[in-house]
């Protein structure tokens, strides 16, 4: 009888280095390494995910969704934001440590997880919701075009990936940051919603759009390829022009 | 590697009125108009006919006899120094956390950009080459006899 042959999956070692705090124990963080055996298929998240339940339970991090959809797992993966469920191990340079830490500008509560309290602070603050004062008693039509000029924003999932990315938003703790603004677009321009003017005006702001100087880490951290850059630019300009 | 950075501890102020709209205007008007004073500037001094050797206090004060080179350095001194200093308060704004530091530090930078204004300002229209009763040897060599 013929042998069966299973064909072996190539799989490699790879070192993590995560950043970890014990908020009971610790005074300040420290860098920790694992070695993890991977395959071609596994991302970040799968390496927390063995480390976690293989080597060491105590490990700290959000994750929901594990497909991009929930934002909870944005961090910072060789110095740059990214989502860990959607950032392929193989992807990275493997002949050198993969450096794991929580995102910047927002207190550590223990390990990965930070507290998002004041991004979500400044995401209230800018109305995200829709305000329409009729009472239509059909769905409100809206015209391709018009909803193509909010089109991009819509497709924000809160990861704080951009907001914490943005050097400003590190230095001064007070600026609403690139996420609020780009929610605040998502409603600005559709062509529904009634409030573009308070959310102008709320951006109007000291610690509002003028803050942002173009940097463009925002736009390179969105793990939804948001132009989170072009959204403030264009909020700045509504402003500008006293409408959206 | 890696820098922790403190808990964002101050909440936002929310103010009615500001200037920021305007201030982030005048950096945008402002900076072309200087790319073209200032690089003008730089090639009639340094690149156009003797080049930098034409260089000396004759050639300043040749300059300063003109009109259209008074408005000229006017033009340049003003926008340079509030786009400047302007520029120095947005870093200030980033990095100084203490409402007293911003405060200090803001006041202290406009301070020194009035006075630098005033200065040049006053130099640039009452530059006189060949000051009268000045003394013989302290007289640039084309000033006539006096
Ligand atoms: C040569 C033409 C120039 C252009 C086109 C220009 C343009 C600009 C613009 C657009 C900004 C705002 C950046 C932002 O908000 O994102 C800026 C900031 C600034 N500029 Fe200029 N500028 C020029 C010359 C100067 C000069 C001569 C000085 C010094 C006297 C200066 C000092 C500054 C400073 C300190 C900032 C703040 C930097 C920051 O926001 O981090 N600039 N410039
Ligand atoms: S704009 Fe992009 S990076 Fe910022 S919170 Fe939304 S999805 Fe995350
Ligand atoms: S776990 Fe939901 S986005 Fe990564």
């Amino acid at each position: 009888m013929a042998e069966l042959s299973v064909p072996t999956i190539e799989s490699f070692t790879v070192t993590l280095i995560v950043r970890r705090f014990d908020p009971e124990n610790d005074t300040e963080p420290k860098w920790e390494d694992f070695d993890v055996e991977m395959y071609g298929t596994d991302r970040v998240l799968d390496a927390l995910h063995k480390i976690k339940w293989e080597q060491d339970g105590s490990l700290t991090f959000r994750r929901s969704c594990a497909h991009g959809v929930c934002g909870s797992d944005a961090m910072r993966i060789n110095g740059r934001n990214r989502l860990a469920c959607k950032t392929l191990i193989k992807d990275l340079d493997i002949s050198k440590p993969i450096y794991v830490e929580p995102i910047k500008g927002l207190p550590v509560e223990k390990d990965l997880i930070v507290d998002m309290t004041p991004f979500y602070k400044a995401y209230l603050e800018i109305n995200p919701f829709l305000v329409a004062t009729d009472k239509p008693n059909k769905e409100r039509l809206q015209s391709p075009e018009d909803r193509a000029r909010y089109d991009d924003t819509t497709k924000c999932i809160l990861c704080a990936a951009c907001t914490s990315s943005c050097p400003v938003f590190w230095t001064d703790g007070q600026y609403f940051g690139p996420a609020a603004i780009v929610n605040a677009h998502r409603f600005i321009f559709d062509s529904r919603d009634e409030n573009a003017e308070l959310r102008l005006d709320i951006l109007n702001d000291k610690e509002g759009v003028w803050r942002c100087r173009t940097t463009f880490n925002c736009t390179e951290a969105c793990p939804r390829g948001i132009e989170v850059t072009k959204a403030i630019a264009e909020v700045k300009q509504a402003i500008l022009r006293g409408r959206a | 590697m890696s820098v922790t950075i403190e808990t964002p501890s101050r909440p936002r102020t929310r103010k009615q009125a500001n200037w920021e709209k305007y201030g982030w205007l005048f950096m945008r008007v402002s900076g072309p108009l200087l790319i073209v004073l200032i690089f003008t500037h730089l090639v009639v001094n340094l690149v156009l006919g003797d080049g930098i050797k034409a260089i000396d206090f004759a050639f300043v004060a040749g300059k300063w006899a003109d009109p259209f080179w008074q408005v000229w350095d006017l033009a340049m001194l003003w926008l340079a120094l509030i786009h400047g200093t302007n520029g120095m308060r947005t870093i200030v704004n980033d990095y100084a956390g203490q409402v007293k530091v911003r405060r200090a530090l803001t006041t202290t930078l406009w301070a020194v950009c009035a006075l630098l204004i005033l200065l040049g300002t006053l130099v640039i229209f009452t530059f006189d080459p060949c000051p009268a009763g000045a003394s013989a040897e302290l007289l640039a060599s084309f000033c006539p006899a006096q």
